[in-house]
């Protein structure tokens, strides 16, 4: 299950609802808003998604997941809106019987969300200046 | 290309928003695939951004930019993802 939110992540809680006797193992990642990137000083992450794609394609992802790891549990939240420096921006969550799945059913899930799901983000310069990451930098050069 | 012109509504997004000004219009286009929308749109708005990297949806359903679009269809243009 897949969840887009403009409120803060709170993980415990998350960790929480993925709670399964059979579970002897539980991973998970969070992708926090960090205060640099290629050389600039971010000061905040502004993030745009397409609810409806995000849900229909992340769910599809977790199947994927599921298929190849399987797993008992898994959840995904994104955020959405302005983001502070430190702020979780995501948090994957996968509970299964052993320590193996769980960890590559995360990192599958991570990876594949990253490059799938219709997401932006917008990083704001404390220079004043702003840019979509994967955007104009690659339409300047010609290359991602 | 089809001599027909075809009523799109087309949607864009994050940069794609910036570039047109605009979220959304409704065009009439001559079209034969989601990649003819793109390039269309693309002049339109004078975007730089190549679709190599960007992604394209017809109604709400992920397609590939060879995909037909059919008169009445809405088609969503995603620039190049960056979640996480």
């Amino acid at each position: 299950m897949i969840e887009v939110t403009s409120d803060a992540i709170d993980a415990e809680t998350l960790k929480g609802t993925l709670a399964n006797a059979g579970a002897g193992g539980f991973c998970s990642f969070e992708g926090w808003v960090r205060n640099e990137n290629e050389g600039r000083t971010v000061e905040r992450l502004e993030y745009e998604a397409y609810e409806p794609l995000v849900i229909t394609e992340g769910n599809r992802v977790l199947a994927e997941a599921r298929q190849r790891f399987p797993y008992l549990e898994a959840k995904c939240v994104h955020r959405t809106g302005l983001l502070e420096i430190g702020e979780m921006a995501v948090w994957v969550g996968v509970a299964s019987p052993h320590r193996d799945e769980a960890f590559k059913a995360c990192r599958y899930i991570i990876d594949e969300l990253k490059v799938r799901l219709p997401i932006w983000k917008k990083e704001h310069y404390v220079d004043g200046d702003s840019g979509w990451v994967n955007c104009e930098r690659c339409a300047d050069h010609g290359r991602h | 290309m089809s001599a027909t012109a075809k009523t799109i509504t087309v949607r864009y997004f994050a940069m794609f928003r910036e570039h047109a000004g605009l979220g959304e219009e409704t065009l009439s286009l001559n079209v034969t695939t989601a990649k003819d929308v793109f390039e269309q749109t693309r002049l339109r708005h004078g975007s730089k951004e190549p679709n190599g990297h960007c992604k394209v949806a017809i109604n709400d359903e992920m397609a590939d930019w060879s995909s037909p679009v059919n008169d009445g269809d809405t088609v969503l243009l995603f620039p190049p993802v960056a979640g996480g």
